[in-house]
């Protein structure tokens, strides 16, 4: 006790001494640099062993094989519509009608998505769910929005417009040679102006994204909280063989 | 670490005459300080670097990797403090997988100082954020995300000040508006307030009533937009005590930090490093007593 308190005494007078002289500081220069984070600096090996248990088990569970696809899948490989945008659009629609009827008792009627949504192909092979975090890597979630036949018409015209394989699922757009429409068809019947349609799409375009501005009148919104990653996983599980193609349901007559 | 270490295990005695030392050195010779500002921005989970193959950044990043590169640059100069500018979470499985445990487990072994709160850290829900806090060992900074009403409410502080080397360094965070980016049912009651009034109001306390030597800002409000949301130029224009602005959220790459005028003709520096961890920001400041102080007043050299 008497050591700490003369040791205390004297660390308090040699303080004191000293900032009696201490100036005050001033900023006089600054500099500023960037510094790319590439291999010439080691991997610290702490960290690697600290990280090793959780990226085993993320690999071990990303990379078990869930189906597999015969054919390489791409959102190119057509004009209006592509394999890949089919497997996806198609893939929301058959996951997340089942989530959306028990929310409301109705069901949807189709799909749209974005192309740019696609983020990668599909190689052959196996499909694992790392496949499905290849292809969407965003956590855009389904949100199925009610449109009347007016906010129907500005999308086929956007669509038409667009001339992107968008990719659509549950309708059918048929343009004659000169881009006028030939016909509509929703879950197989001719599109009907007065009936309110429920669409199926992505929580991204819904706020605006891709200038889709026909979804901003919508009638009626429900979330359904399910992320399309997710939606593509679990469709992935559900079959043996991924072989989508590319079909008739947004073509230009010849 | 080593000179931390060596504080909490040798007797009092040892340390004392050190540290008594150390400042009758300083008094008679009155030699520069420098205070040196690492920081990240928009890492978004990305643990691992980058394969060689990757289209944008191969071979890039990585948090083994800027763990060697901090602990060098602590080496090099001890005065150093490690700051994030938000969007810690999201990106890769590590983060889907453990909800971002391992980011801020990390974070923590890097020693990071503080960050601020990017709207993608509220993407588990501002549960999800303050689940992970117990894993924090930095403080989470926001002065304009008002959190009265949610389980977030005492966990953040509005600012920060770390005395460095006898340097009083204000370190104070900015949020972007969270209606349309995020969903309502994930921030839940967080309020956000206009973040030009806040950042005005916390800078004066901590040049006026704090006496801080350094103000900084970690803000995730994005580096610039055309409209007239706000952003870090925007800012930067109207603060008058802020020296450094570390942005975030725009996954800006700049070539070097921008140099912008403040409100009452200054220079004040605006960064950001991209995003995804590949690069690492250091911005150095050095200190000088009054005498020594040349009659250009601050040059900045980048």
């Amino acid at each position: 006790m008497i050591l700490k308190l003369k040791h205390f005494v004297i660390f308090i007078t040699i303080v004191g001494f000293a900032s009696c002289k201490q100036k005050p500081q001033q900023l006089t220069k600054i500099s500023g640099e960037q510094i790319e984070i590439g291999e010439n600096f080691k991997e610290d090996s702490s960290i690697i062993k600290f990280v090793k248990p959780f990226k085993n088990r993320i690999d071990e569970v990303l990379d078990s094989t869930l189906a597999f696809a015969p054919s390489y899948i791409s959102k190119t490989d057509g004009k209006l519509n592509t394999s890949a945008g089919n497997l996806m659009a198609d893939a929301v629609l058959a996951l997340s009608n089942p989530v959306f009827n028990a929310r409301t008792g109705n069901n949807i009627d189709f799909v749209l998505l974005n192309h740019g949504g696609i983020r990668s192909p599909i190689s052959i092979g196996k499909v694992t769910a790392r496949t499905g975090y290849e292809v969407m890597p965003f956590e855009n979630s389904v949100v199925v929005v009610g449109l009347n036949g007016k906010a129907i018409r500005e999308m086929i015209a956007y669509l038409i417009k667009n001339k992107t394989p968008h990719p659509i699922a549950g309708i059918q757009i048929i343009l004659n040679k000169d881009n006028s429409l030939s016909a509509v068809n929703i879950q197989g019947k001719p599109f009907d102006e007065d009936q309110i349609y429920y669409v199926a799409t992505s929580n991204y375009l819904v706020t605006g994204g891709d200038n889709m501005m026909f979804f901003e009148n919508h009638v009626s919104i429900t979330e359904t909280d399910y992320l399309i990653r997710n939606i593509m996983i679990d469709y992935f599980g559900k079959m043996d063989t991924i072989a989508p193609k590319v079909d008739d349901r947004f073509i230009t007559l010849d | 670490m080593n000179r931390r270490k060596f504080l909490s295990n040798t007797t009092s005695s040892a340390a004392f005459v050190g540290l008594g030392g150390l400042s009758l050195n300083s008094c008679f010779n009155p030699t520069a300080k420098k205070i040196s500002i690492l920081h990240t921005n928009d890492v978004h989970s990305h643990i691992d670097a980058f394969p060689k193959t990757h289209a944008n950044f191969p071979n890039l990043g990585g948090l083994a990797r800027r763990a060697t590169l901090v602990a060098h640059l602590r080496q090099e100069n001890p005065n150093t403090l490690l700051f994030d500018a938000g969007d810690i979470f999201q990106g890769t499985p590590y983060f889907n997988f453990y909800g971002g445990e391992l980011e801020f487990k990390l974070m923590s072994m890097l020693k990071y100082d503080a960050a601020t709160i990017g709207n993608h850290d509220f993407d588990n829900g501002i549960d999800g954020l303050f689940a992970q806090l117990p894993h924090a060992k930095f403080q989470l900074l926001s002065a304009n995300y008002d959190f009265k009403n949610t389980i977030m409410n005492g966990h953040t502080k509005p600012y920060e000040i770390y005395t460095v080397d006898a340097i009083k360094i204000g370190v104070y965070g900015l949020g972007i508006g969270l209606d349309g980016l995020v969903s309502k049912k994930l921030f839940k009651e967080t309020q956000y307030l206009d973040p030009f009034e806040i950042a005005q109001d916390t800078e004066r306390i901590l040049k006026e009533d704090e006496k801080c030597d350094l103000v900084i800002c970690l803000s995730h409000l994005g580096y610039e937009y055309s409209s007239d949301k706000p952003d870090d130029l925007k800012l930067a224009a109207k603060t008058k005590y802020t020296n450094l602005i570390i942005g975030g959220h725009t996954h800006t790459f700049l070539d070097k930090p921008t140099i912008v005028k403040n409100s009452v003709g200054n220079d004040i520096l605006v960064n950001q490093v991209g995003c995804f961890g590949v690069n690492l920001g250091k911005i150095d400041f050095y200190f000088d007593t009054e005498k020594n102080i040349s009659a250009d007043g601050i040059s900045i050299t980048i």
